[in-house]
């Protein structure tokens, strides 16, 4: 009985080892939040009061399985709080989309798989009989864990950025949206990047490229496609990994060192970010060749490696700041009026913010473009996923949606669900990111075979019969 | 008066033997399982099947499994959770390279692979003892994850390592509706718990306990310490191998190797210690405080304080809120809840003469 008592004695000091390892990660992520390029007019007090509208019918249902707390919180807030605030704005400035508002509520995930499935099954009734538009988990192991229940139940969800790359296929995956870029298009876009610094995809031949990738499934998505367009251009590749956290990478660097690459692809997440720059300063390699995925974009991912940051290049998809009209309206009707859903105003205008307000705009036209076919009402989510699967925004509708230079120019299909695939690369300068390229596009047409293999073993796995769209386009 | 044992005294042996010699807990735990599948699947909706009832069930199942082998045969285990990893990619890869595999064939075969995976690791618990175990068995707990990172065929090639279950049939019915995951998870644990609730009443049991209470003087008694050990890892290990498949194929739907990490172990572990050690009811009591508690505490927190409190705070709150619960109990009745419930039963049962 000896051990068991013992075993009892210990138990709080169990407890304290294992909320150590729930929580290790969050320092790093959560203590920067730095300045992002000065604000048109500073808000004062932004505590999100009373954001969750009191809804009264003829409403559309926005369900965030959003986190808060944990070691993610630096994303969950910034992507929820732009979400929201530019869900504000349209309820503010035009009164809903068409005269049907937009309400919304919140369950926290804290970024694990079973919250986010309960939080799924808790929303997806919708909230005081307004009907739910779309899901954005936000996380691909909740995205993954909602396929099947989201098919069944015909709600889209909305990867954006990220997500299962074969899910662009959306015959196979009809309610499963990795918006305007997935994994695959994101290497693509990297190497089509680091052809253009070296004079064309011709010249890649012979260049060494290694890929630091975080050792979970969300690192090694991308290693088969690397390998791929390795054997196309005739550079080499490594890939080394570095297992979760990531908080010591001396040996992983110092092999990076002895294989002398021109190029690093940092395909990091948390708190792995910031201890790679330090570690490629450390080791002398030039930080301005290392590039950082779309998980290693953010403030918070270089900002706490301090001045050593400085020239550390990363892949966006839209850049940060705050000269976009959208982002001045929201700033005139929202932040303003004190109603902001940020609680560090100074992040309105980060990467994660602009994030949420980019995926609010696609979700929000999603609608719209959904209410032309079924009516100015509220709609099911096999409505607005028909609203995804036409979704089509060219420059002009961009102009007039404020976000020129801020969202990609993007168009939707049946079969593509992903419907961008162009990026943009930014610069750390110390203090905020510049872009420094034109929008570059992945090389779409050459991984769309691989997609469709990719999906087509799915659908065997899990006797799915693809659709048919071709057919469903003559409904 | 209506609970008391001196009525339900046995007249023979072979009654007092029983599992549960009270004829009130027979009758008590009869009019349980007949609510779990009568009433139940009617009343309830895909909410309370697939985020509440489901994972209750299989963490239940997974604490029983732990419960048997820390908390009756006394061999500390931090690697649960690496045992239902390899529960769910068996079950997976059974089904996967052997169409037509009937469903609880695989879920056996899954908790038979785990045992072999369990007996392995359980090993040096021949010379290792106490806290010491835990790094033998912490040791399977990261080996495994690595492994099938590692090996893509275990998850099929697929490019992240997420596996996806197969439609749930059996004998031609589908049981991949929340209330059919529910009815699946609910006759595999019940089946277990009374297998498990046998185990500890039989030799094997007794010879767990003995282990566990002092092992010199057990073999001393005669008692093959190193076969009773590897005995207890192997049906542990069973157990969270079948809870692992159910996991993964009756809950989530989709598993990567990383939802089987040391936090899943921790909380398996904290299910007994909350719930009770060395009780097989223990394991349930655990498991309904840990998994269901905080869900209705957000439920209630949603309710009542959401747009009113920042939504940040008020999960950090529920956080405290729980934790101050886990403590006061463990200061209450350190040998968990099980314990406590028994209590309230001796209570009861003295009740007008002795308040």
């Amino acid at each position: 009985m000896d051990t068991i008592l013992t075993l009892r004695k210990l138990t709080p000091g169990l407890l304290t080892l294992a909320m150590a390892c729930n929580g290790g990660a969050s320092a790093a992520k959560e203590q920067a939040a730095p300045a992002v390029p000065a604000a048109p007019a500073e808000t004062t007090t932004t505590i999100n009061a009373a954001t969750d509208v009191k809804p009264s019918g003829g409403e559309q249902y926005f369900p965030l399985q959003s986190y808060r707390v944990g070691p993610y919180a630096a994303g969950g807030t910034g992507y929820f709080g732009g979400f929201i605030d530019y869900m504000q704005l349209i309820n503010a400035r035009d009164g809903g989309v068409n005269g049907v508002k937009l309400t919304w509520s919140e369950c926290e995930t804290e970024y694990v798989v079973e919250r986010g499935v309960e939080c799924y099954e808790r929303l997806k009734k919708g909230l005081n009989g307004a009907p739910p538009a779309a899901f954005n988990p936000l996380s691909v192991g909740i995205a993954y864990a909602l396929i099947d229940r989201a098919t069944t139940d015909k709600n889209p969800i909305i990867t954006i950025n990220h997500g299962r790359t074969d899910s662009t296929d959306g015959r196979v995956f009809p309610y499963i949206f990795p918006l305007q870029l997935n994994p695959y298009s994101e290497v693509s876009a990297i190497v089509n990047y680091i052809a253009e610094r070296g004079g064309g995809l011709e010249k890649l031949k012979g260049k060494k490229i290694v890929t630091l990738y975080h050792g979970s499934p969300y690192g090694k998505e991308t290693i088969p496609v690397l390998d791929i367009l390795s054997k196309k251009y005739g550079f080499e590749v490594k890939h080394i990994e570095v297992p979760h956290p990531g908080n010591e990478q001396q040996s992983q660097w110092l092999e990076i060192k002895r294989f002398k690459p021109e190029w690093v692809i940092l395909r990091g997440w948390g708190v792995m970010n910031p201890v790679a720059i330090k570690t490629a300063a450390k080791t002398g390699f030039p930080v301005d060749h290392v590039i950082g995925n779309i998980w290693s974009n953010s403030e918070e991912d270089v900002a706490p490696a301090g001045s050593v940051g400085k020239g550390y290049i990363s892949i966006t998809t839209h850049p940060a700041g705050r000269d976009f009209p959208v982002l001045q309206q929201i700033d005139q009707y929202v932040l303003q009026k004190g109603k902001g859903n940020m609680e560090d105003p100074k992040r309105v205008g980060s990467v994660y913010y602009n994030l949420g307000v980019i995926n609010g705009i696609l979700n929000v036209e999603a609608v719209r473009k959904a209410q032309s076919k079924f009516g100015q009402k509220p709609l099911s989510g096999e409505e607005v996923r028909w609203g995804f699967e036409n979704l089509d925004i060219g420059e002009a509708r961009l102009k007039e949606l404020g976000a020129l230079g801020l969202l990609q120019q993007i168009k939707l299909s049946c079969e593509d669900h992903e419907g961008g695939g162009r990026v943009r690369f930014q610069q750390w300068d110390g203090q905020k990111w510049g872009v420094i390229s034109d929008w570059i596009a992945a090389d779409r047409a050459l991984l769309r075979p691989i997609i469709e293999a990719s999906a087509a073993k799915y659908a065997a796995e899990k006797k799915i019969t693809p659709r048919d769209c071709a057919a469903e386009a003559k409904l | 008066m209506s609970y008391h044992d001196v009525a339900g005294l046995s007249p023979s042996h072979a009654a007092d033997s029983r599992v549960l010699p009270l004829r009130a807990d027979r009758v008590a735990l009869a009019l349980l399982i007949l609510v779990a599948y009568a009433v139940l699947p009617f009343v309830g909706n895909d909410y309370v099947f697939s985020a509440i009832l489901v994972p209750f069930l299989v963490l239940s199942l997974a604490g029983l499994g732990l419960n048997l082998l820390t908390g009756y045969a006394g061999q500390l285990s931090l690697g649960s959770a690496a045992f239902m990893a390899v529960g769910a990619f068996g079950a997976y890869n059974c089904m996967l390279r052997n169409p037509g595999l009937p469903l609880f064939l695989s879920f056996a075969l899954a908790g038979l692979f785990a045992a072999a995976v369990g007996v392995l690791f359980g090993l040096p618990s021949l010379r290792i003892k106490g806290f010491y175990l835990i790094v033998s068995t912490l040791a399977a707990q990261f080996f495994v994850q690595w492994l099938l990172t590692r090996v893509s065929w275990f998850s099929n090639d697929n490019a992240s390592g997420v596996i996806t279950a197969p439609p749930l049939l059996v004998l031609g019915h589908d049981f991949s509706s929340p209330v059919g995951r529910y009815l699946l998870s609910l006759t595999v644990t019940l089946g277990l718990t009374w297998l498990a609730r046998n185990l500890v009443h039989s030799q094997t049991g007794r010879r767990f306990m003995a282990v566990r209470d002092m092992d010199t003087a057990a073999a001393v008694l005669g008692i093959p310490i190193l076969r009773t050990k590897l005995l207890a890892f192997a049906i542990s290990s069973f157990y969270c191998g079948v809870a692992g498949a159910l996991w993964a194929f009756a809950y989530l739907g989709t598993v990567e190797p990383h939802g089987f990490d040391l936090k899943r172990s921790f909380q398996v572990l904290f299910i007994i210690i909350i719930g009770g050690l060395g009780s097989v009811s223990g394991a349930f009591l655990g498991a309904a405080f840990i998994v269901l508690l905080p869900v209705a505490m957000d439920n209630v927190a949603v309710r009542f304080f959401a747009g009113v409190i920042d939504p940040g705070h008020l999960e950090n709150a529920q956080k405290l809120l729980f934790g101050s619960l886990i403590i006061f109990l463990l200061i209450k009745e350190p040998q968990g809840l099980a314990r406590l419930f028994q209590r309230l039963k001796e209570r009861v049962r003295a009740w007008p003469l002795e308040p």
